[in-house]
């Protein structure tokens, strides 16, 4: 691979794994619900993100130029091949929990795929259009629970307060950037993060505001993923994920 | 270079035939899914861009354009491609009064960007009726929302703008 492909595959790896570990999180939720259209809201959620991994992986898997397809790149990685955030593994918890990750997730990626669309890069640039509309979606999806939940009832309150607080440790590093960042930046391919962070908690506090719920204190933010270095979350979430094809390399159905 | 069989036009009139295999009351051309056909030196290559990037459609809607185009003899190479990006403005307005017959309800503008206002009063595809709430944002698959009529009180769904 040239410098750049190298570059852009790192980049492309990283918007796919985020789209594929947090989609499998959510596909967890498939007949577990709290209500039959929340069962299909979330999974409708957890098949966009497959998409949204399907088209950056394929692209990834171009940029490399070794023949793998998406699957490969999706089943055939161990943990620390990674590049995931970690809020994305972080378990289900209750449903204030998902809905919190939600909210941190969707938008953050919607303020994040409303610069990629103008990157240099082509696939980037149609991949973030795409995914833009979709992301709208899920925004306004995690916004309205947490305001039914934060002004709802004395117990909901409680928890979305709860699963607020818990996850905010993991929000500083969705902005966290490295060479891989810096160098596409300079070739005006990829997103300067910390132009997205005021943006983001300006319109993180106007949700909370309309849910009479409080910002989350700012404390110690946990990193790593950027490195591969993951919460023992991955390892369980790939042992399932991956069991068909490590136990029945090629199988096909 | 071997004189093509069937020029573009006739191709595309045959794949104009192929319906959306989760709405089969509308084609896939006036979904606006069916993009481009270019004809190569071995058969033709006919261009394609999803509804929604995971829309689990596409692959049954690639088999069935190859299958159908084989049927006449040609060759067909299926490419996806995500650029431009497909909106709900490309649904042509023949193919919106069929879906309202169908019973779901088309979107009501064109790509909106602010998706909570604009999508608060969506006409029930039974009853005609606007006294309509919504539900829940996603329905039986990733495109639909879904609503229900506070008159007649059926339970519909509604394509979203996108």
């Amino acid at each position: 691979m040239t410098d750049i492909n190298q570059l852009k595959y790192s980049y492309s790896l990283r918007l796919g794994d985020n789209a594929w570990i947090l989609s499998h999180r959510l596909a967890e939720w498939c007949s577990n619900g709290p209500i039959l259209e929340e069962d299909l809201a979330l999974t409708n959620l957890a098949l966009d993100l497959i998409g949204r991994a399907q088209g950056f992986y394929k692209y990834a898997a171009e940029l490399e130029g070794k023949g793998k397809s998406e699957d490969d790149i999706a089943y055939r990685r161990n943990e620390r091949q990674y590049f995931n955030n970690l809020i994305m593994e972080m378990p289900n918890g209750n449903f204030a929990d998902t809905i919190a990750r939600q909210l941190y997730v969707s938008v953050f990626e919607y303020y994040f795929f409303r610069e990629l669309k103008n990157s240099k890069d082509e696939t980037f640039a149609a991949l973030a259009a795409k995914t833009l509309k979709e992301v709208k979606y899920h925004m306004a999806h995690a916004a309205d629970w947490t305001i039914r939940l934060g002004d709802g009832t004395e117990e909901s309150h409680k928890k979305m307060q709860k699963a607020l607080n818990e996850l905010w440790m993991y929000t500083g590093e969705l902005f966290e950037m490295n060479d891989v960042d810096s160098e596409l930046m300079a070739q005006g391919v990829s997103v300067d993060l910390s132009m997205l962070k005021p943006k983001w908690e300006q319109h993180i506090i106007d949700v909370l505001k309309e849910a009479t719920l409080a910002q989350p204190e700012d404390i110690y933010m946990q990193t790593g993923s950027r490195q591969g270095i993951h919460t023992e979350h991955l390892g369980h979430i790939l042992g399932d994920m991956q069991y068909l094809q490590r136990a029945y390399p090629d199988a096909k159905w | 270079m071997v004189a093509a069989k069937h020029t573009k036009e006739e191709i595309f009139e045959l794949l104009s035939q192929i319906v959306d295999p989760e709405i089969p009351a509308v084609t896939i051309e006036e979904i606006g899914m069916l993009q481009d056909v270019n004809i190569t030196e071995t058969g033709c290559e006919v261009i394609i861009t999803p509804t929604y990037t995971g829309c689990p459609a596409m692959g049954i809607i690639e088999a069935d354009i190859k299958a159908l185009l084989d049927e006449h003899g040609i060759e067909a190479k299926v490419k996806l491609v995500y650029d431009p990006a497909w909106t709900t403005d490309m649904i042509t307005d023949v193919a919106k009064e069929k879906m309202r017959k169908y019973g779901i309800a088309p979107p009501v503008n064109s790509s909106c960007g602010n998706i909570t206002v604009a999508e608060r009063e969506i006409e029930c595809p039974q009853c005609g009726s606007q006294n309509t709430e919504v539900v829940s944002r996603f329905g039986s698959t990733a495109c639909k929302a879904l609503y229900k009529c506070n008159d007649c009180k059926e339970p519909f769904e509604y394509f979203k703008c996108h």
